[in-house]
């Protein structure tokens, strides 16, 4: 797990240090800016007095009012207009897509939009706006509420893409998004809002309060943008992974008793690509693994990137363990999730020399 | 396959009352008489309004004279600026209308019969309110002293192009003069605007928002979405709706404008709605003001269409005479907004011919000058920002992948 050698630097924290699931750290983060900065206002679809579906806002309302903190229309791609508006006055809204799946009707907003104020004026407009949205599968919500759309965001210039895998990273990230002068795309992965799932869909859901990333303070402190965090060292292969996938990741090297370095990025844009390169210069191996399906997913892009920086390194072709060209089912929830069994299969072919 | 017996359906496809070669024919149209529609208690609610959304306010009448409710009295200092800077937006078109055909710039477009409007409400707003303009608000700059070469310099692209030679030319930015970065996406602006005004009213600040959107584009989402959020929160903006009756090729009928004027949209959301004669300078001060109260006092947005013509081409890249009977904005009902205005301060006694003459040839002037020193800069292709440039305020700190992509540029 993290030792001190490896921990990117994180500003100090202040206040208790107490156990927190990912939601909890999440609106931790949010009371915490809030009562900091009256510029910060956080709205969405049921996300004022009822707190959001998922309850990432809850008794943010009731705590800072009902301005600071209220419902939205079922209007996406208004939620992301209203937002940059406010940015471009000087706030700094948080606002919430109840399901990443429904934030395509906001993705002109986001894309043409946020993600452009800055450069196509010449610096006289800025987005500092975040938008948070729980994503990915593994709870049973079929097609609309199972995606992965990442890949989407991290195509775009101009745009942050952070994905947290635990609570005390969500908690410190988010803060972090918050503060960034740029628009943010904060990707919750719902399958780990309250538990580090770790892939094995027979086992029970672990709670997050007997694992140290859950030890979260209770005060403020803000994780960097742009630094990955080796969760688990190895000498064998690197394990490219965000989210949940992290955990799978983590299980499938277990299971494999492969010694791989597993590699959480926490930050698709701006990319660490120093730790990437470093672990993969050392292991000479590589094995990427996302949720979303594999073609043009991020890994795509990961894999061309460790290729042209260190081919000479490495010992086996790059493999990618993901989601499948399908859309998001159902009944086949299990067979579509890229489970530790298939990263386990992809480390041992690795190991091996490649399939 | 239709059963028996049942009436055969037939789609309807919306078509213009002329084509080219068609004489012009606005009979399908209603404008009421200059002074006869009512004006309203700023405090009036959306429902005791709801035939304004459909009624045309008008002040100035066929000889020139204000009349009526709606009649802002202006002073005469104020109506000439006014008129002025009609006619000097009218002239920077002009020139940069020829620049392009003599290849300094690959894209122009003019406001041709519709300066009455950014001009009046560019006058009105306050430089700390913020405009959400399309790309026919260009009055807005020039009524507000914006620097023509400064504008010069962004449809050039050149060295100095304020913009860094990022944007499309016409497409202006200035947080200074109360405009907003201009977006390629139609529609996008406005429910941005609408988010800025409530900004200012989280903050209990005293500012404004004012946005612009054609006829054409109230069909996007965003206009609707826009409409949700400025009523369910009451925000203080003014919400634009400049029917110029043509979206490109298409008329207005489709984007729904037979069914219904665009004012009425508002209805549906709970706003109130004026229907403005958008040719008549008066008249567009008089609802923007009315608007403008309703917004500083805490009461909301208002919907305004304006009523008007593009008389000019789309844009350089269009030519009108394939699509419309060719001699249609002579014959637009409404006239000209400059001459109307002109015509008002003559019947004043404040104005002359001559001195008409004169501020458009001093008008011609400072374009010209103004051209000469952004020339002297260069013009499309001629000098540009540093390659340099293209590289930063992605974000607000580079990321390794720009430094290095720089790098293989060479710069
Ligand atoms: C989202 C989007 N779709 C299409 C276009 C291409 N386009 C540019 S201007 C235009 C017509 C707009 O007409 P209208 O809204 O009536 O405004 P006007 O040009 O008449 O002032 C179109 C279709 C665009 N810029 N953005």
């Amino acid at each position: 797990m993290v030792t001190a050698s490896n921990a990117p630097a994180s500003t100090p924290a202040s206040g208790d240090v107490v156990p927190m699931n990912m939601i909890q750290a999440l609106n931790s983060a949010l009371d915490v800016k809030m009562a900091e900065d009256g510029n910060v206002l956080s709205f969405g679809e049921d996300a004022g007095y009822f707190g959001g579906v998922f309850r990432v806002t809850d008794q943010l309302q009731q705590k800072h009012g009902l301005t600071r903190s209220f419902d939205a229309p079922i209007s996406e791609c208004g939620i992301v207009a209203a937002a940059i508006g406010m940015g471009a006055y000087g706030l700094r809204p948080v606002v919430e897509i109840q399901f990443a799946d429904y934030i395509y009707p906001a993705y002109d907003q986001i894309v043409s939009e946020a993600a452009k104020l800055r450069y196509r004026s010449g610096g006289q407009f800025t987005s500092p706006i975040t938008v948070r949205s729980p994503y990915g599968g593994g709870i049973f919500g079929g097609q609309t509420h199972s995606q992965s759309p990442e890949s989407l965001f991290t195509h775009i210039a101009g745009l942050k893409v952070v994905v947290p895998s635990n609570p005390y990273d969500a908690k410190g990230l988010l803060t972090a998004c918050i503060e960034d002068d740029d628009p943010t795309i904060f990707f919750e992965p719902k399958r780990l809002y309250n538990g580090p799932f770790d892939g094995w869909h027979e086992k029970p859901v672990s709670p997050w309060k007997t694992q140290e990333f859950a030890q979260v303070p209770t005060g403020k402190y803000v994780e960097p943008i742009g630094k990955a965090r080796v969760m688990r060292e190895g000498n064998d292969v690197t394990i490219l992974a965000w989210g949940t996938m992290v955990w799978v990741s983590l299980a499938g090297a277990e299971h494999a008793g492969v010694d791989a370095e597993v590699i959480d990025l926490r930050t698709l844009v701006p990319l660490d690509i120093e730790t990437i390169e470093a672990s993969v210069k050392k292991t000479g191996r590589c094995v990427i693994v996302h949720e979303a399906p594999k073609t043009s997913g991020y890994g795509a892009e990961l894999s061309a990137l460790v290729q042209e920086r260190c081919f000479y390194h490495l010992e086996a072709p790059i493999a990618r363990v993901c989601g499948w060209d399908t859309p998001y089912p159902h009944a086949f929830e299990w067979e579509y999730f890229p489970g530790p069994q298939r990263v386990a299969d992809a480390l041992k072919a690795t190991m091996s020399g490649g399939r | 396959m239709k059963k028996p017996n049942t009436p055969q359906l037939s789609l309807r496809v919306p078509e213009p009352s002329g084509r080219p070669g068609d004489a012009p024919d606005f009979s399908h149209l209603r404008f009421d008489a200059a002074g006869a529609v009512d004006r309203p208690d700023v405090a009036s609610t959306p429902y005791e309004m709801r035939d304004h959304a459909f009624q045309l306010v008008r002040v100035l009448d066929d000889d020139g004279k204000a009349v009526g409710p709606w009649n802002p009295n202006l002073d005469p200092e104020t109506l000439r600026q006014g008129l002025k800077a009609m006619i000097l937006t009218r002239a920077f078109d002009d020139r940069m209308h020829r620049a392009h055909r003599q290849g300094k710039t690959s894209f122009y477009m003019k406001c041709t019969g519709e300066e009455a409007i950014a001009v009046a409400q560019g006058m009105i707003l306050r430089r700390e309110d913020m405009g959400f303009p399309t790309y026919r608000q260009q009055g807005l700059l020039i009524s507000r002293g914006y620097p023509l070469v400064e504008m010069m310099n962004q449809i050039y692209s050149n060295a100095s192009d304020p913009i860094k030679g990022r944007q499309l030319p016409i497409m202006y930015s200035s947080k200074e003069y109360g405009f907003f970065t201009i977006s390629g996406n139609l529609g996008t602006q406005v429910p941005q605007a609408v988010g800025w005004a409530m900004a200012s009213a989280y903050k209990g600040d005293d500012k404004i928002a004012i946005s612009w959107i054609g006829d054409g584009a109230t069909a996007e989402g965003d206009f609707h979405n826009a409409l949700t959020f400025a009523a369910v929160y009451r925000a203080p903006v003014i919400l634009n709706v400049v029917n110029n009756q043509w979206a490109i090729s298409s008329f207005m009928g489709i984007a729904g404008g037979l069914e219904t004027t665009f004012a009425s949209k508002a209805i549906g959301y709970g706003l109130p709605a004026l229907r403005v004669d958008g040719n008549d300078f008066l008249a567009v001060w008089a609802a923007t003001k009315w608007a403008e109260e309703r917004a500083r006092t805490n009461q909301g947005a208002t919907v305004i269409e304006l009523f008007t013509y593009r008389g000019a081409p789309h844009s350089t890249s269009d030519d009108p005479s394939r699509y419309r009977p060719g001699d249609e904005h002579e014959k637009w009902p409404l006239g000209d907004p400059v001459d109307r205005l002109k015509q008002h301060l003559i019947a004043l006694g404040e104005w002359s011919e001559a001195q008409q003459e004169e501020a458009e040839k001093d008008a011609v002037e400072q374009v010209r000058a103004a051209g000469k020193e952004s020339e002297a800069i260069g013009t499309l292709g001629q000098s540009r920002p540093s390659v340099k440039t293209m590289f930063e305020e992605v974000f607000a700190t580079e990321d390794w992948r720009l430094v290095e992509q720089r790098r293989e540029v060479g710069v």
